[in-house]
């Protein structure tokens, strides 16, 4: 696709040289505070090798010839993640990816180890860069604040799970939270006011600088005639945009945004744990937490990065490192569970009327959303039935389903391509 | 007496700065009394509350960047006239031709930064708990104000009327064409009926009623202009207030109990 080109091999270069550098400086950083405050010299020796390390890279970099990702390696991972099987692995490699983080956190939130992961996917993310559709979508002005949404997450949530780790070994031995041994009362004039202010200043200049280095883009003036193809929403509603792959607006653009803000306010109102206020904590609310994780990082920010990253012309799956070509045709034959019942068990003509139609996926539907409740109250979410009363309990399962609906529909598409499981194109009502 | 000694003793200042600098212990609690911007605030505060490996700062982020916005955007309503004859060519003026164009960078940049932040906020409380009683109410003003952020970007996103800004709106806007009952193409809204006329139309729906037009058009661009530095920026405001006078009256910041 693309030749050699001068002006690009240039701002790569140049720019992973830099980066290169700042990240052999964190490093150093690092190894400055681990050998002086911690005292910990042989670590400090590790990391300064590493920051060492990362200066060769940036003076290959500054040479004009970056290393990059061996191109076998790069032609694997387009190889696996490409087309609609993309989507299926990167979905469910970032889910099982979570659960694994989450089954191990106690070896994952210790500072060496998520320093080593931390370091791994930024050494990464520079030896992509070398590759010019990487590059593109990646270094595209209004990328760049996904990219650093996914390190901030990566970041936060590490923090967050390294205090609850330690709260719960805590809380285990009968201690209280580690945020009980500070309640002692300091005056807010000079301890927070201070701190807002230094605050404040850095993010200026983290604004002030972002704002000089990164041009806000301005395309083509406006123009009904001419559609660009990816077209794609706002970054923030991607993860919208990546339902529309599965169900129909009235759902993915409506319905469930609706039930996302609406089960966001109701989050206090249902979660009657009265333990875990005021301090991390996993152990003590291992439902709320993992439902939450599994809503916001799962299904809202994955889908987010995947949309703005994954998702080229036609909304089609492209690899990291696999140009997005307009013309890539993905054949997806569809069906509906109406004409898997009629013509596939029933060996007959699909009924006229609506209801003789689609009888099944009605009936499944009415099953799913009023009759699993019952059950499920009378099996495993027994006590929280007996804890939360009816109303609440109503509430928090018609949630938590139609929260499940998004990835019951992923599977059932990726598994037996199924289109719809009611098919009402007559009344626009499509499920 | 030097200088600075006497402007502090000067009518003028002791009538602006009604207590003396916050140096000893007990000025520093008159300051949070007196000032109107540190009112906000408790006089004291436990050390964990203040801690960033706690709150992350991210909530107090966030009002800064909104803030930012704030100042950024109304010197950008200087230069910015909503029309689609005038919009784009307002927008290249600001990178080439004025002084201070770098506001809309500033703006831009403040404005994905405020959606990221936002969420950060949001993932701290939850993750701590504080949405518990009795913070539950506070809760739910933040998840509005969350929304309204997202709003607030969203509005933005049309003025430049580039390529990017029509049709990222049209992409996000066409779902509402599906409302249930209220879109022409949702499900239900053949129900709508009077005297056999069909009530929704692509002229009468959700769409119509956001956009102004059947397509993302002038009226659009006027509408979402006054969504984004009047309507929104408005409500946000008074939530704001809400938001942070009920941390106060929920207990202060949340800590163990």
């Amino acid at each position: 696709m693309h030749g050699y080109d001068p002006a690009f091999e240039k701002a790569v270069a140049e720019f992973l040289g830099i980066y290169y550098l700042g990240l052999a400086a964190l490093n150093a950083g690092a190894a400055y505070w681990l050998w002086q405050k911690l005292h910990k010299v042989r670590d400090a020796v590790v990391w300064l090798a590493v920051a060492l390390g990362f200066v060769v890279l940036a003076a290959v970099s500054m040479g004009g010839a970056p290393w990059g990702l061996p191109h076998g390696l790069r032609e694997l991972l387009n190889t696996i993640f490409t087309g609609n099987r993309g989507a299926v692995i990167f979905t469910l490699g970032s889910f099982a990816l979570l659960v694994i983080l989450f089954r191990f956190r106690r070896f994952f939130v210790r500072p060496r180890v998520a320093w080593t992961i931390l370091n791994l996917s930024l050494l990464y993310l520079g030896l992509s860069m070398t590759s010019r559709p990487f590059w593109e979508i990646v270094a595209k002005p209004d990328n760049v604040p996904i990219v650093a949404l996914a390190f901030l997450l990566g970041f936060f949530t590490w923090l967050a799970t390294y205090k609850a780790v330690q709260n719960d070994e805590r809380i285990k031995q009968g201690l209280p939270p580690l945020e009980k041994e500070d309640s002692e009362k300091v005056l807010v004039w000079p301890d927070l006011v201070y701190t807002e202010l230094i605050c404040m200043l850095a993010l200026t200049a983290v604004l002030l600088f972002w704002a000089i280095f990164i041009k806000a883009p301005l395309e083509q003036p406006a123009n009904r005639a001419d559609t660009p193809n990816p077209s794609k929403a706002p970054w923030y509603f991607l993860g919208l945009q990546e339902m529309l792959v599965y169900y129909d607006p009235w759902m993915a653009g409506v319905v469930l945004p609706t039930f996302i803000i609406l089960g966001l306010m109701a989050i206090p109102y249902i979660d009657f744990n009265k333990k875990g206020n005021g301090y991390y904590t996993i152990e003590e609310r291992k439902f709320a937490y993992s439902m939450f994780q599994i809503g916001f990082l799962q299904l809202w920010v994955v889908l987010i990065i995947l949309g703005t990253f994954l998702r080229g012309p036609n909304w089609n799956f492209f690899g990291p490192y696999e140009p997005w070509d307009a013309h890539k045709v993905l054949v997806l034959n569809n069906v509906n569970l109406s004409e898997y019942f009629w013509i596939d068990l029933m060996g007959m003509s699909v009924p006229e009327g609506i209801l003789a139609r689609e009888w099944l996926g009605i009936v499944l539907l009415i099953a799913y959303l009023f009759l699993l409740p019952p059950i499920l109250a009378a099996t495993i979410f027994r006590q929280f039935f007996i804890k939360m009363g009816f109303i609440r309990y109503m509430i928090m399962i018609q949630l938590l389903l139609w929260m499940l609906l998004l990835p019951i529909k992923m599977v059932l598409r990726w598994t037996i391509n199924l289109k719809y499981i009611i098919a009402i194109p007559e009344w626009f009502f499509n499920f | 007496m030097g200088l600075g000694q006497t402007i502090r003793n000067s009518q003028l200042w002791k009538s602006i700065f009604r207590h003396p600098a916050p140096l000893d212990r007990r000025n520093r609690i008159v300051v949070m009394l007196t000032n109107f911007f540190l009112h906000l605030h408790p006089v004291s505060i436990k050390k964990q509350g203040i801690a960033l490996s706690y709150t992350w700062c991210m909530g107090g982020v966030t009002f800064f960047l909104f803030l930012v916005e704030t100042v950024t955007g109304v010197l950008l309503m200087f230069y910015y006239r909503p029309t689609t004859e005038w919009a784009y060519r307002d927008i290249q003026n600001l990178a080439d031709v004025t002084s201070l164009g770098i506001m809309r960078e500033l703006h831009r940049w403040g404005a994905h930064a405020m959606v990221i932040t936002v969420w950060l906020h949001m993932y701290r409380v939850f993750l701590t708990g504080s949405y518990k009683p009795p913070r539950e109410f506070n809760w739910v003003v933040g998840v509005i104000l969350l929304v309204l952020t997202l709003l607030l970007s969203f509005t933005g996103y049309l003025l430049p009327w580039d390529q990017l800004a029509i049709w990222a709106i049209t992409v996000g806007s066409n779902m509402a064409r599906a409302t249930p009952l209220l879109g022409h193409e949702g499900p239900g809204q053949q129900l709508l009926t009077l005297g056999g006329v069909d009530l929704i139309t692509n002229m009468s729906d959700a769409r119509y009623v956001l956009l102004g037009a059947r397509e993302v058009a002038n009226e659009t661009l006027n509408r979402f202009y006054v969504l984004h530095c009047i309507a929104i920026p408005l409500a946000v405001a008074t939530l704001l207030a809400i938001h942070f006078w009920r941390v106060r009256k929920d207990g202060g910041i949340s800590g163990p109990l």
